[in-house]
């Protein structure tokens, strides 16, 4: 049961998997921190700046035009990507770090008030933390986890005990970027919505691996990045609902964010540009566009498929090796295998397979309390994409048994 | 020996090995030599702490010499703190302070004390010698 990509067509169009470091082929492993771009990536950006870099929505002249159209196709492409009703639900962003910020200031100055809560989950990244804990302290809020099992599952039991009125939002992580697992969001964006909390998505480990259609979903708020979908850095997006973002003070101030401007008062622009305040990552959003258009070649249930072999294999080859112990064992997991190896500690292991020229990252992947919650220092993690093969794996496999001997 | 007749030593006795593999573990060997830290300095204050492993270091100013212990979580670090103390433990303040460490780029190891490297041992370097400019004021004095 495979996928029907042609894998080894497919590395073709990926520079970098050419590359090779201390003399070895690369074993690229570490998709879950950023993925390779496709070389129709890289034209794209080198097509932008090379034929009509120009700024957009401001110059009456061809080349801002077309740079602005180009731009405003890729927001239409994500549009399209995720389901959204409308192109201006669609907030370019630096990424899903950005689009967090950007809700937890937004939506936390209007509506977070002494008292009330926002609701995360114990799995969360740094970046879905952070933010709110600063909104929370700023306006005399309270953050509050959901918590999870020895497994890495959540524990949906005490979800109900967790949502009342005083929560203003639930902002949870789709995928684990540490653990793997897939969390239950249809089944929390459900409970949330009966007590009309809306729901925020970190969706950064998700929207590469598997369809998400945000109307299906009836997601309020979703962020994700374009580095970890085969785009550029630098991009990301902010989804929101229409009626919600309108709703919403402006995050910036600056160019493009106005309709008018006078000493005494601005008028906001519309959606989407009341969030865009300055010039925008032009030539990045048109290679996400790019890079959306790649995914959508090749099929997001094809690559679903053919990453779910690649970690059900990594998962059995790595089950072989002696002292091996999984962090997070999820039975709805994507293609993330975060393990620890007896007596080694992470960041050792990981030293031996760089310079065996095998990229894994190794450390807490910005998420200190899972790390706390389960007493270790960190995790050695190896994130596959759709362009890996078993044959790295079984590279991952050997060169792991290799360090072992040296490290034990 | 002087510091860089130390770093000569260490440099010369690398260019035994071709291998990275190799490499690593005579590091991970000259880790096992390592002047461990008394469990009683394995405090807080003392700990550097890096994004992957962390390094525990304390100083000692004794007959004009500074003398460095120090431990690690991960044994490729220690083997790391292990050779900077080798080479400037048991100097004077004004040998460290003035002291430059050029083994580290010739055994091609250089990463370890970039920015990106999160093993601690660049704070650790900084910190053995802000303890050693701490130290040189006594120094001075005797």
């Amino acid at each position: 049961m495979g996928s029907g990509l042609d894998i080894a067509k497919i590395r073709k169009d990926f520079p970098l998997l050419e590359t090779q470091v201390y003399g070895k082929d690369i074993v690229y492993l570490d998709n879950g921190a950023t993925t390779q771009k496709p070389l129709a990536v890289l034209q794209a950006l080198d097509a932008y700046y090379t034929g009509y870099n120009s700024n957009v929505h401001r110059g009456v002249h061809l080349l801002s035009q077309q740079a602005t159209a180009a731009y405003e196709l890729s927001r239409k492409k994500v549009q399209a990507y995720i389901n959204a009703a409308h192109d201006h639900e669609v907030i370019f962003t630096k990424g899903t770090t950005d689009s967090i910020n950007l809700i937890a200031s937004s939506f936390g100055r209007k509506y977070l008030n002494a008292g009330d809560s926002i609701l995360i989950s114990a799995m969360e990244h740094h970046s879905n933390i952070v933010p709110w804990q600063m909104i929370c302290e700023e306006r005399g809020a309270v953050l509050k986890v959901i918590p999870m099992d020895e497994n890495g599952v959540l524990d949906m039991d005490l979800l109900p005990s967790l949502l009342d009125e005083r929560v203003k939002l639930v902002s949870v992580t789709y995928v684990s970027n540490s653990l793997g697992t897939v969390n239950p969001v249809r089944e929390i964006i459900r409970q949330a919505h009966a007590l009309n909390i809306p729901v925020m998505i970190d969706a950064a480990q998700a929207i590469q691996h598997f369809p998400i259609d945000v109307q299906e979903l009836d997601v309020d708020f979703m962020a994700f990045s374009g580095h970890k979908l085969y785009g550029p850095t630098g991009i990301g997006v902010l989804y929101g609902k229409e009626k919600l973002l309108n709703d919403l003070p402006p995050y910036q101030g600056g160019g493009d964010m106005i309709k008018t401007v006078t000493f005494e008062k601005t008028i906001y622009n519309e959606l989407p540009y009341k969030f865009e305040a300055g010039t925008p990552d032009i030539s990045g959003a048109i290679g996400l566009g790019i890079a959306i258009d790649y995914v959508n070649s090749l099929g997001l249930s094809e690559i679903q498929a053919a990453e779910h072999e690649l970690v059900t294999y990594a998962l059995a080859q790595l089950a072989e090796v002696e002292g091996i112990r999984f962090i997070g064992n999820a039975a709805e997991r994507s293609s993330v295998v975060s393990f620890l190896l007896e007596g080694i500690h992470p960041y050792d292991l990981g030293e031996l397979l760089d310079k065996q020229g095998i990229a894994i990252r190794t450390g807490h992947h910005c998420t200190e309390p899972v790390m706390d919650f389960f007493d270790i220092p960190g995790t050695c993690r190896a994130s596959f994409a759709f362009y890996n093969t078993k044959e790295e794996i079984d590279v991952l496999v050997k060169g792991i048994k290799r360090a072992a001997a040296i490290l034990i | 020996m002087t510091i860089n007749e130390l770093q000569d030593e260490i440099i010369e006795e690398f260019e035994l090995f071709s291998d990275w593999m190799d490499k690593y573990e005579n590091i991970i060997e000259i880790g096992k030599e390592l002047p461990l830290i008394d469990p009683k300095y394995k405090v807080r204050d003392n700990l550097i702490k890096g994004c992957q492993s962390n390094v525990w270091l304390h100083q000692e100013f004794t007959d004009g010499k500074v003398i460095y212990t120090a431990d690690s979580d991960a044994i490729i670090t220690k083997g790391l703190i292990s050779m900077m103390i080798k080479v400037l433990s048991g100097h004077t303040p004004t040998e460290i302070v003035e002291s430059e460490l050029y083994f580290i780029d010739t055994i091609g190891l250089q990463n370890h004390l970039s920015p990106n490297r999160s093993n601690g041992l660049l704070s650790m370097l900084k910190q053995m010698k802000i303890s050693a400019a701490g130290f040189q004021s006594k120094e001075i004095k005797n």
